[in-house]
């Protein structure tokens, strides 16, 4: 039955572009790319929140350095996405592990402030930045340009490498979690003093994830980058990791397909509710709130793990 | 099972989102009209003000454009690039609006007009009038309704130069109509310039600039502070004392109504200069005040008064490419043509497709009745147009 | 530079300062007692300037306004305290962040459709003018009674918290809860209390800060960091901790943004100090805060032993 649901709903995003032209449908073929960028960066922190329970508020700086290496080095001419992406998941990548360098060295409550501090630091850091738009953001000339004849201005095509790129990252996710790495993260997650008893360096394993967590959110942040043809200090906002942590909650925390059922609800209740009323939040506060506090589901993982002291 | 459950459930909802939120069809004699705008925050009221002269506009000619019933889709923009993109990108992909209007900041603007610009659809600017669009980055989509983001501002220097303040202290937000305000401003002030101090954009409390400015002491203070910003810096510069040795010079807007509503009797004695003010003697602009007065019970601001003359230029445009909305090249003919009655005299555009147009002096006082208002005084410029045009490639 | 404009912008940052603590008054007890992270106090806050603005529109009088703000907001936060914050004392940290991040969105819209996005408060008359403190300087007479009023809060705590039986029983439960709990403490309905009290400070703030900063729709998230800031330093639990760590962040943020950047010219070339002087003004807390944690990891006054 699984593998089933799988497969068709493979199919059907597959199809998706094709059946919406005659449709009249343009305009959501860009909103389901930004769904799946979102779904991507959901389960990078997914990774790191869900798997690694790491409380990590500063994911959007992740995402978000990601984004403006893109933005900055299209400005400077430099297009093609075989540099800039990349270049961009180092960069987010390296960022992650030195935010987590520092921070995984702290505790509790301590590390999700400092986590915060450092997403703040790089906030007012891009923002200082006016050579590349500051406040205003960075508007991309162009979509990244990939060769082969493709042009990513179009949306559809646009879509379907966010496609094949999400179903690679969901693909890695499944199976770094089901491989040794994904076991030691979880019951470090667990109980990480008795980990350490055993004697797993659990320092540089949660090290490890959370900087490919980080590396995964800088491709998203790529990909958001051209998606709205535009980047903005914004998007590194703390607000914004918390959207990311609600998507996650929402979908199911350590859960493989967490990440991207969590986009598609946040992101599809956003669209439906703002079509009728500017008080769309006022219904995802709600559910979110349910969910946390009645729905076991999803934080089934959550409640079977013990307070870090 | 659960997952499974849920997995479906939010598959069919992402799947069936079109449909519950598409709009249906359109009606081909009909023209859309996209406003997108600053309504919420402490700068609102600007937002407010051109989205009310502009459905003053659509009310007295029947609620239709050039002779098409006209409908407008309105979005928030909430002080927001982000927002306002995602506003945009629907309104010109799912909606699929003839005109794009609307937005007061130049920040959120030059988020949004590459996507117009993409699509062919024209921009017709109430408000933000960035140099970029003025020279280099000029674009035959693009129409500038208000006035150069750097003229009210030249004409204040122009101000201050000939009252021989000898020298002053400028301050705006860090974004590009505040950079833009303050090379206007020393492009004719030929005075000592003190500091220029670029503020965050939004900042509500200033006791630190305020601070600085004190031991300045400088003869003249220029202040770009739009909205809430504004707002927030008079009155704290008056409750600091130093309104009574400097002399507080704003660009028309930093002190019309809706900085008056909020701050008040405090600000008698502003100088600001403007492309337009209430009291302008001609027909247009008396039925626009009379109207205005009497639908929202209050004084229009200039905003308001762009927001108006925006409806008028859109309805003369279309009016003009006898309501073909397919032909871009003749709708962009029909506007560059300007062929309206415009609430401030005489109109039209340079070849940049900004405005070429006189700036006045104004000073806040009472009237007749006790109001609060910006009365003209003087003319300051006469058909001023901008430094950037020469570097715009239209002709 | 002049000592006039070092001791003004020492005013001011005294001013954020105390009002800052005020905020992180409430928010260092109910993470130190309760053990609780609550990111919707940012909101109470919030309430509280509606309620002052709504008030002072009404009645004309600013000190109705903030008493009916203390009050409301007191009653809000109870209210909110036993429906549901409750339900999160005994779970973790990830529960207790997403239930109040979904607080903060429901609170926004909540404020959104009563009142609307945005209120005027504006300062009473009396005190919209200046007090010549000295030649030359003529401060603000409002922020002035800011201050006054973020002392007389302080003095307050201070004697509430040593002094009476209620204080006692804040401080065993902030170093020890187990323990207070053993020895018979109403522990659910000191909870109540403490939170009602938070929220009241909270309103304090909202109203005060008001006529200075705008009342508006999410006023309360960008307050919120620098209040976590403010405990995170100050040490989790103590008062005391609190008022060293606002005054601390207020005076350094303050001092940072008005001296960095004229002080950065002085050393690098003005392309770079123009640039560069605003971003590390605005990280120097962030970075301050980072400082005292590798020092004092638990901060300046940890309550705990």
């Amino acid at each position: 039955m699984r593998r089933t649901l799988l497969f068709a709903t493979l199919a059907a995003a597959i199809a998706f572009p094709l059946i919406a032209a005659p449709l009249g449908w343009e305009f959501y073929i860009g909103f389901a790319s930004r769904v799946m960028i979102y779904a991507l960066a959901a389960s990078s922190l997914n990774l790191i929140l869900g798997y690694g329970g790491m409380l990590s508020f500063g994911h959007a700086a992740f995402v978000g350095a990601g984004a403006y290496v893109v933005g900055i080095l299209m400005a400077e001419g430099v297009a093609s996405a075989w540099v800039s992406w990349p270049l961009a998941i180092l960069v987010a990548g390296l960022l992650a592990a030195a935010v987590g360098a520092i921070s995984l060295r702290t505790r509790g409550v301590y590390f999700i402030m400092i986590t915060l501090a450092f997403a703040q630091m790089v906030y007012y850091i891009v923002v200082g930045m006016k050579a590349y738009g500051g406040e205003e953001g960075l508007n991309l000339a162009t979509r990244s340009s990939v060769g082969f004849g493709l042009n990513l201005k179009d949306d559809a095509t646009f879509y379907y490498v966010v496609l094949a790129l999400l179903v690679a990252g969901l693909y890695g996710l499944q199976r770094a979690a089901n491989a040794r790495f994904g076991r030691v993260i979880e019951a470090i997650r667990e109980n990480e003093t008795r980990m350490e008893a055993i004697g797993f360096p659990t320092y540089r394993y949660k090290l490890a994830c959370f900087a490919i967590g980080g590396a995964v959110a800088g491709l998203a942040g790529a990909l958001l980058a051209n998606q709205n043809s535009y980047v903005n200090p914004n998007l590194l906002f703390w607000t914004q990791s918390g959207s990311l942590m609600i998507m996650v909650i929402l979908g199911g925390v350590g859960t493989l397909y967490g990440g991207l059922l969590g986009a598609i609800a946040l992101l599809v209740l956003e669209e439906v509710f703002s079509a009728y009323t500017i008080h769309w939040q006022l219904g995802v506060g709600v559910i979110l709130l349910a969910i946390v506090l009645f729905a076991p589901q999803g934080l089934a993982g959550l409640l079977a793990r013990r307070r870090d002291g | 099972m659960s997952q499974r459950l849920l997995s479906l459930a939010a598959l069919s909802l992402a799947l069936a989102t079109p449909a519950l939120v598409a709009p249906a069809a359109q009606a081909a004699d009909k023209i859309k009209i996209g406003f997108i705008s600053t309504l919420s925050g402490p700068s609102a009221a600007i937002g407010l003000d051109i989205r009310d002269g502009f459905n003053l506009a659509l009310k007295l000619a029947g609620n239709k454009i050039g002779g098409l019933p006209a409908e407008v889709v309105v979005g928030d923009d909430q002080f927001n690039p982000d927002t306002g993109k995602q506003l945009a990108d629907r309104m010109l992909k799912r909606d699929r609006v003839d005109l794009l209007t609307g937005i007061v900041f130049s920040n959120i603007m030059l988020a949004v007009v590459p996507a117009a610009f993409e699509q062919k659809t024209l921009y017709i600017s109430p408000n933000a009038a960035p140099s970029p669009l003025a020279g280099k980055g000029c674009n035959p989509l693009f129409f500038v309704v208000s006035w150069p983001n750097d003229a009210y501002h030249e004409a204040a220097g122009q101000y201050a130069t000939t009252k021989g303040f000898k020298n002053a202290y400028l301050v705006a937000p860090n974004y590009q109509a505040g950079k833009d305000s303050l090379a206007g401003f020393k492009r004719y002030y030929k005075g000592k310039v003190v500091d220029e101090v670029y503020t965050k954009l939004g900042q509500l409390d200033y006791a630190a600039e305020i601070a600085q400015i004190r031991a300045a002491k400088p003869e003249a203070l220029y202040a770009f502070l739009p909205g809430g910003m504004g707002i927030n810096f008079i009155k704290q510069f008056v409750a600091a004392g130093l309104s009574k040795d400097i002399q507080l010079i704003v660009p028309g807007f930093g002190s019309d109504q809706d900085i008056i509503r909020a701050v008040g009797e405090p600000m008698l004695g502003l100088f600001d200069t403007a492309h337009w003010s209430y009291d302008l003697e001609n027909d247009a602009n008396r039925k626009f005040v009379a109207e205005f007065e009497k639908e929202y019970k209050r004084i229009p601001t200039v905003f308001a008064a762009q927001g108006y003359d925006t409806g008028l230029m859109m309805d003369a445009a279309v009016r003009r490419a006898k309501g073909n909305l397919d032909n871009k090249e003749a709708l962009r003919a029909a506007f560059r043509a300007a062929d309206f009655k415009s609430v401030r005299g005489a109109f039209k555009f340079n070849k940049n497709q900004y405005p070429i147009q006189d700036y006045y002096l104004r000073v806040v006082s009472k009237d007749a009745e006790g109001r609060i208002v910006n009365k003209k005084i003087g003319t300051v410029f006469t058909n001023h147009g901008d430094a950037y045009v020469q570097d715009c490639a239209m002709k | 530079m002049s000592g006039i404009l070092i001791l003004e912008q020492t005013l001011n940052g005294l001013q954020f300062g105390l009002m800052l603590f005020l905020l992180a008054a409430g928010l260092t007890l109910v993470f130190g007692i309760m053990d609780m992270i609550n990111l919707a106090h940012g909101s109470l806050y919030m309430v509280g300037a509606f309620l002052a603005a709504t008030v002072a529109e009404r009645t004309g009088s600013f000190v109705a306004a903030v008493a009916v703000a203390i009050v409301g907001t007191a009653i809000v936060g109870m209210a909110l305290e036993m429906t549901v914050l409750r339900r999160l004392y005994a779970r973790d940290h990830l529960a207790q962040v997403l239930a109040t991040f979904a607080l903060i969105l429901i609170a926004n819209e909540a404020v959104r459709l009563i009142w609307g996005p945005q209120v005027p408060l504006n300062t009473p008359p009396a005190l919209s003018g200046p007090v010549q403190l000295l030649p030359g300087l003529a401060y603000s007479s409002y922020r002035l009674v800011i201050i006054a009023v973020g002392l007389a809060v302080a003095a307050l705590l201070y004697f509430a918290v040593t002094r009476t039986k209620i204080g006692m029983l804040v401080r065993a439960g902030a170093s020890n809860r187990e323990m207070a709990i053993a020895m018979g403490v109403n522990i659910k309905r000191l909870f109540t209390i403490v939170f009602g009290f938070g929220a009241g400070l909270c309103a304090v703030a909202g109203a005060m800060l008001g006529p200075i900063l705008a009342v508006q729709v999410g006023m309360g998230e960008s307050i919120l960091i620098l209040a976590f800031v403010v405990i995170v330093i100050g040490g989790i639990g103590s008062i005391r901790g609190a008022l060293v760590g606002a005054i601390l962040v207020g005076v350094v943020d303050t001092m940072g943004r008005a001296f960095l950047p004229a002080l950065l010219r002085e050393f690098l070339p003005p392309q770079f100090a123009s640039a560069l002087g605003p971003a590390l003004a605005s990280i120097l807390i962030y970075v301050l805060m980072a400082a005292i944690l590798f020092w004092k990891p638990q901060g300046l006054f940890p309550a705990r032993g």
